[in-house]
């Protein structure tokens, strides 16, 4: 009554084949749909593309108000997940008690990891834009955008504390350093890549968030540049959105176009974190 | 002279300022229930919690407002079911292939490209959905309207592929290996392994993948918006255009919303509804994480 | 009685990487008998424990040469087109560290004979029973076979684990130092079960205890840097050993 080893055997091989075939399919769709995009988009991108504002006529609109407004955007919140991110982490790490607090502040970090992006717009809108009146400005999408990037931050940050050899941290104090002298002068500079690598991944998933910047008031049709971090904007995002819901087929090039810097600059932040990763891997000897 | 006094309060101000920017993460959830909250209470005072829930129309900007969630939780449920339809199975199915059938050679170089892949933005995601998917669909179904739940859910399952392979694989190789020695020296395939001692094992972990999935395709807003349709529509069926929680605040926002308006309320009624939605799967995806620990 | 050979080892040398493990290793395992192999860390006795089964080829680094001649069927089991499932269906292993499923007990040691397509409830609790009654257990946990095992002690745990090879009725099992994570009295009760296990089932154990060996075993053999030193009745080979190296590690000078 045994079922025969030759037809489990059969089995398992058909299973790793189906396997095989579920993982080789998926990689293969996704990559046609971006290769499809960069045929459909690529062509599109000339030096008039980056230089030119949008415009109602399809071949005349150009990206400079998205990606100014991008890079301005950036920076703001870069430097506020900086700030408030590293800091987070390290009072998470260095200074912290185990015992309620501390799991209150961590189980919002994964709950708030977890949470949809439109959420943080609205609280957003009704606390930087009315509230504290900042208006849909450059300011409000910065601070709104490092909420959003906040807990990938202080993941990366508090690992990379952690990766550091305490014998070291020992050594700091022995020698009379401070709790914070120590911080300063060791454990944030030989954790530095760590946190890089963090601020890094935080900035190429806030690089093409559309929804929240959306529900701030971002505006869609910006023909100018912003001067201050008060003044409206737009960024990449919401310009591809804006031009596909065009009905004409010639902005849907645009935003083909539009799409392909994006993916652009995601992969490209996403590798160079990939890439300090593994250096930092290989040239760590403690 | 050498007391511990003397250097202490510019230190201090520095940890008094790290505990605030950790306290942050807690200020940002309560400043999301609250202002969801404090924004949608006038709106459930003028119309009542019943109208909200019963009402199969969604209309709120017509002279005779309708208030009814149901068509935009509906448009909700049915791209999450779909994308999750699809995304589940093949997910966890390349997951076990990835930990159990290939090399650590092998998912060391995959692993780094599904993680690219799960990175990229979801605006992008909406093009694929309106400008690839539903021409390739409509080939099949010529009724295909230029909107649809189901191109939009579709889509959708793709973008969270990557998030439920990369956390079941996670959760696959978390099994210990003595285990697997112990089934192949029993005679077992690597399949029958996989199937019938890995994946039970790893199931706590596996669900727990799953539900953010689910999570993740709730509050999914870029697709839907592009793809699904505009008009909030009580249907079941996939083929149809429908609006879904998501795409309906987007579509608000887009025009005007001047402070205190009705508009501008419902998006905050919506929204609160979704945060309940997504904090009851958070929470239940916490449940099934804190169960790991216990199997072994 | 006649003895017979269960298992003929010819020529198995045995590398990892580059490296060779196993050196031109000669042995007979003699049918229903338990024999051991003894030998410092790093002798090889392991190595060549698991060559038996073809637990090896789960490491894609490591290759055996040479012959391991199953008897009576006089199979070569490390030839290529030797397929491992039949080998494990007549080779069982028990490990170090237990390693029971998170599965009810009964289903742990149904586990090998529902592989095999047994379906029949009643045939199915007849020999989960019988091998556990093999492996000394039966009596401390015939009223909780619904239960997780992992809510047994790690000496039961351990006898749950023998009890799961020997369900389907192995010709061989091996055992790989299988009470050296557990008490004293674990230890001395699977000790005791061994007496009862070679009745049925040839038996090749790896242990590092000395003790053990010469307690429990018919047959040893004495490992050393990869090469078999010397081997033959357990009695005599402790009370005189003929190489001077053995003698050394049985009087403790090393180990």
């Amino acid at each position: 009554m045994e079922t025969s080893t030759s037809r489990r055997k059969l089995f398992n091989q058909l299973m790793k084949i189906l396997g095989l075939l579920g993982l080789g399919l998926s990689l293969v769709i996704l990559l046609t749909l971006i290769f499809d995009l960069i045929i459909r988009g690529g062509s599109r991108i000339d030096f008039n593309f980056l230089t030119s504002f949008p415009s109602r006529r399809p071949s005349e609109a150009g990206l400079l108000s998205a990606w100014v407004g991008t890079l301005f955007v950036m920076l703001i919140t870069a430097v506020m997940t900086i700030l408030v991110g590293v800091s987070a982490a390290i009072y998470l790490e260095e200074y912290a008690k185990p015992g309620p607090m501390s799991r209150l502040i961590e189980l919002n970090i994964l709950n708030l990891s977890a949470m949809p992006s439109i959420l943080y717009g609205l609280l957003a809108l009704g606390i930087f834009v009315h509230q504290f009146r900042l208006g849909a400005s450059l300011l409000t999408a910065g601070l709104t955008l490092s909420l959003l990037v906040l807990p990938i931050v202080i993941v990366s940050s508090r690992e990379a504390l952690r990766a550091l050899p305490p014998n070291l941290k020992e050594a700091s104090f022995a020698l009379g350093a401070t709790r914070f002298q120590t911080l300063i002068y060791y454990q944030l500079p030989s954790s530095l890549s760590g946190i890089m690598t963090g601020v890094i991944l935080a900035l190429s998933r806030a690089i093409g968030e559309t929804a929240p910047l959306i529900t701030i008031g971002a505006l869609t049709y910006i023909a100018f540049l912003p001067k201050s971090i008060m003044d409206p904007f737009t960024v990449l995002p919401i310009q591809l959105f804006n031009w596909l819901s065009r009905p004409q087929p010639a902005f849907h090039v645009n935003a083909a176009a539009a799409g392909v810097i994006l993916l652009f600059l995601t992969l490209s932040l996403n590798l160079l974190a990939i890439y300090i990763r593994i250096r930092v891997r290989k040239s760590v000897k403690w | 002279m050498g007391t511990r006094q003397s250097r202490g309060w510019v230190e201090k101000i520095f940890e008094t300022w790290f505990a605030a920017c950790a306290y942050l993460s807690v200020a940002v959830t309560a400043g999301i229930v609250l202002t969801l909250v404090w924004e949608s209470w006038p709106f459930f005072q003028q119309v009542g919690l019943v109208e909200f829930l019963f009402e199969k129309e969604w209309t709120p900007l017509f002279s005779d407002a309708k208030f009814g969630i149901q068509p935009l939780l509906l448009g909700t449920l049915m791209t999450t079911l779909i994308a999750c339809a699809v995304a589940v199975p093949l997910g966890i199915l390349i997951a076990a292939t990835l930990s159990e059938f290939m090399s650590s050679r092998m998912r060391q170089v995959i692993k780094p490209v599904i993680e690219l892949l799960a990175g990229i933005p979801s605006v992008i995601f909406g093009y694929f959905a309106l400008i690839v998917v539903t021409p390739f669909l409509q080939k099949w179904i010529p009724s295909l309207p230029g909107f649809s739940l189901l191109a939009a859910g579709l889509t959708m399952s793709f973008m969270i592929l990557p998030l439920i392979v990369s956390l079941s694989e996670d959760a696959l190789q978390a099994v210990p290996s003595s285990l697997r020695e112990a089934s192949q020296a029993l005679g077992g395939t690597v399949w029958e392994t996989t199937w019938k001692v890995i994946l039970p094992s790893a199931s706590s972990g596996i669900i727990s993948a799953c539900i953010l999935g689910v999570s993740r395709a709730i509050g999914e807003t870029m697709v839907v918006a592009i793809a699904a349709g505009q008009q909030p529509h009580w249907t079941l069926d996939p083929t149809e255009p429908a609006a879904t929680m998501t795409a309906f605040m987007v579509q608000v926002a887009l025009g005007d919303l001047p402070h205190g308006s009705l508009g501008y309320q419902t998006v905050f009624v919506v929204g609160l509804t979704l945060l309940l939605m997504t904090l009851a799967f958070n929470f239940l995806a916490l449940q099934f994480r804190s169960r790991i620990r216990k199997s072994f | 009685m006649v003895e017979s050979s269960k298992l003929s080892v010819q020529n198995l040398q045995f590398f990892y990487k580059s490296q060779q493990v196993l050196k031109n290793i000669f042995l007979d395992v003699t049918e229903k008998k338990v024999t051991a192999l003894m030998g410092p860390s790093g002798c090889g006795k392991t190595t060549l424990l698991r060559c038996v089964n073809l637990m090896h080829e789960l490491i894609p680094e490591a290759s055996a040469h040479g012959k391991i001649l199953l008897q009576p069927q006089n199979v070569n089991l490390l030839s290529d087109d030797m397929d491992p499932l039949w080998v494990r269906q007549r080779v069982g292993m028990v490990f170090q560290k237990p390693n029971p499923f998170p599965k009810s007990l009964f289903e742990n040691v149904a586990y090998g004979l529902r592989l095999r397509g047994l379906k029949n409830k009643s045939e199915l609790s007849g020999r989960v029973e019988v091998a556990l009654k093999q492996a000394g257990l039966w009596v401390e946990v015939s009223d909780r076979m619904t239960h997780s095992a992992l809510s047994l002690s790690g000496g039961q745990q351990q006898r749950l684990c023998i009890a799961r090879a020997l369900a389907v009725e192995p010709e061989v099992l091996l055992l790989d130092e299988p009470t050296s994570a557990l008490d004293p009295i674990s230890t001395a009760h699977i000790e005791e079960q061994l007496s009862e296990i070679k009745k049925q089932v040839t038996v090749m154990m790896v242990t590092h205890n000395l003790h053990q060996a010469a307690r429990c075993s018919d047959e040893t053999v004495f490992m050393l840097a990869g090469e078999i030193i010397e081997k033959g009745k357990s009695q005599k080979l402790f009370t005189n050993p003929q190489d001077k190296r053995t003698e050394s590690y049985i009087t403790g000078r090393f180990g």
